[in-house]
């Protein structure tokens, strides 16, 4: 390249100029080839069988040095020897030695798809996506069969069973996992088109013969109702009724018992509320559920409660009486509890400090110059 | 090993690919229906029989011989066992398509067809893939009614090419076409059946060969 722009000076500089001749560099960096866009390495089926034996010998001395035995030596053994015995402070875990089955360290889809005479081991090959065609191909094969079914019972004028398969529970692979399971990448639109065939097929009346297929491809939705189970009264040695009852609010964690035929006494930690909330607004705010049901007089209750601070803790142990007074109470009552706020945790807690800010929301002080 | 190479083609019809076929085959699968006067190709006229109501009538006699040098062709190369890619891009027949490619052990590419496949081989599969030896199109055009991209690629990498050309087609740069119709399944059908047989028989008699050769 340089030479050629040596020449075209030359041919340029036709007057006075002609002598001189301006030497344009250029680097060799244009001119090279870019490897990385070559696609990665292709190994053969001997190079990886190569590397498996080498394994396993190698998994064998390892044993052997570890002093145990090689027979029963598993792949947490493994690890556990190799980071005993080339300790590494790298934060990163995959820069750390490590000893893994071959078949995990080179992916699959680099292996070489093509034998010793250079013809490739799948019909699909030339395509550049075999797995994904070869699926819809396969696909494609199991609508027609059900369409030759469907024709032929027609043709006998058998009914066509119409069973209503319950779809509801049941979604469709998401592309990830279908990356997954095909080894290779699938675009959006190829994803999608491959939902819409998999639809095709269960909506035809006699989709049941390819059932065990058409499973292969749709997963469990688990069920998320939970209905919130109100635990039943216990009763204690002396026959009194009991509920416990847990709660939490910012950092603060309570656990509450309360006990029938009380007197309306409240221990806290083993010391009484008088002694261990000072300010009214705490005690308040225990008192409000009893006070919310009018059972002010006639429950005593023992709280535990741990972390956060005076009115957090206030706030988990409220929280925890409600729920533990859950049991004592009709379902009505614990329909107006729940409208009330009783029983919902506050999902309020400190909101961070972001950068180029002096607080969660204050800014740093404007200066005009 | 030589004679085994050199043998078949001393003989016009090695493999006999006279018999498969016959002028009532081709016309009961309606070969010779073409598409209407306006979709003629000018480079299709020397082809065409004649024009009725408008429709085209391709030439059976011409498409008989042209089918024979096409069927021949694919026998040599089967034998000397070279990749074989059938290319289709008619949605209607793509599962037929690859049905037939994976019965004879031959590949297929029914789908939308990568800018670079031919042409950038060694970068899209990785270095020391084998390209093609012989592309067969069962239809020359693409979604959009244009020449498919496949048969300017094979020119350029000198992969011969047979092609099914109908009478909107372009024959110019495919090395053994064929004028015939490949948009009726009757037709398409016996394309695929021709092909097939042909494969087969030209893979049987080399493996014949080899086994008298090693008996000796």
């Amino acid at each position: 390249a340089v030479g050629r722009v040596l020449r075209l000076c030359r041919r340029w500089g036709a007057g006075p100029r002609a002598q001189t001749l301006r030497l344009i560099c250029t680097t060799t960096a244009v001119h090279r080839k870019n490897a990385g866009a070559s696609g990665p390495e292709k190994y053969t089926e001997a190079f990886i069988k190569k590397q498996i034996e080498e394994f396993n010998l190698g998994k064998r001395h390892l044993a052997n040095m570890m002093g145990e035995d090689p027979e029963t030596f598993t792949q947490e053994d493994i690890d556990r020897a190799i980071a005993y015995l080339f300790p590494s402070g790298l934060f990163d875990e995959q820069a750390r030695p490590m000893m893994k089955h071959p078949n995990e360290v080179f992916p699959e889809q680099r292996k070489i798809q093509w034998g010793e005479d250079g013809r490739p081991f799948h019909f699909l090959f030339y395509t550049g996506k075999q797995s994904y065609y070869s699926l819809m191909h396969e696909t494609y094969e199991k609508w027609l069969n059900v369409q030759k079914h469907q024709d032929q019972l027609i043709a006998q004028d058998l009914p066509v069973q119409k069973e209503k398969r319950n779809l509801a529970g049941s979604r469709w692979l998401t592309k990830i996992e279908l990356e997954e399971i095909l080894l290779e990448k699938v675009s959006d639109d190829d994803y999608s088109r491959f939902i819409k065939l998999l639809q095709k097929l269960v909506a035809l009346p006699c989709a049941d013969i390819e059932d065990k297929y058409i499973q292969k491809f749709s997963r469990e939705v688990p069920v998320q109702l939970q209905k919130v189970v109100i635990e039943p009264l216990q009763y204690d040695e002396r026959g009194v009724a009991f509920s416990t009852g847990e709660g939490k609010r910012k950092t603060a964690r309570a656990t509450a018992v309360v006990y029938d035929n009380g007197t309306g006494k409240i221990t806290v930690n083993g010391i009484d509320i008088l002694h261990y909330f000072p300010v009214l607004q705490d005690r308040e705010q225990l008192l409000f559920p009893f006070q919310f049901l009018g059972r002010i007089g006639k429950h005593d209750t023992v709280c535990t409660v741990s972390g956060g601070g005076r009115s957090a803790q206030a706030g988990a142990i409220r929280l925890a009486t409600a729920k533990a007074l859950r049991s004592f109470v009709t379902e009505k009552e614990v329909e107006f509890m729940r409208q009330a706020g009783l029983l919902t945790v506050d999902p309020r807690v400190k909101e961070r400090k972001k950068p180029g800010q002096e607080g969660p929301r204050r800014k740093f002080t404007w200066k005009k110059r | 090993d030589d004679k085994l190479l050199t043998e078949p083609l001393r003989h016009p019809d090695f493999f006999n690919v006279k018999e498969l076929f016959t002028l009532k085959d081709l016309f009961d699968a309606r070969v010779h229906l073409g598409h209407k006067k306006g979709c003629r190709h000018r480079f299709m006229e020397p082809y065409i029989f004649g024009c009725r109501l408008d429709q085209d009538i391709i030439d059976l006699d011409q498409t008989m011989q042209h089918l024979q040098l096409a069927l021949n062709f694919t026998a040599h190369v089967a034998y000397r066992g070279g990749i074989i890619l059938f290319v289709s891009r008619k949605r209607q027949f793509c599962h037929l398509v690859e049905s037939t490619a994976r019965a004879c052990g031959e590949y297929a590419h029914t789908r939308y067809w990568q800018g670079g496949l031919l042409t950038n081989a060694h970068i899209q599969f990785g270095p020391g893939v084998r390209l093609p030896d012989l592309l067969i199109f069962l239809s020359t055009l693409n979604n959009v009614f244009e020449p498919h991209v496949a048969i300017r690629d094979a020119a350029k990498m000198n992969i011969p090419t047979i092609g099914v050309v109908d009478t909107n087609c372009n024959p110019c740069l495919i090395s053994y076409p064929i004028p015939g119709n490949d948009d009726s399944p009757a037709a398409v059908e016996l394309y695929c059946k021709l092909f097939r047989m042909t494969i087969i028989r030209a893979k049987d008699k080399r493996r014949h060969s080899e086994a008298v050769e090693e008996l000796r």
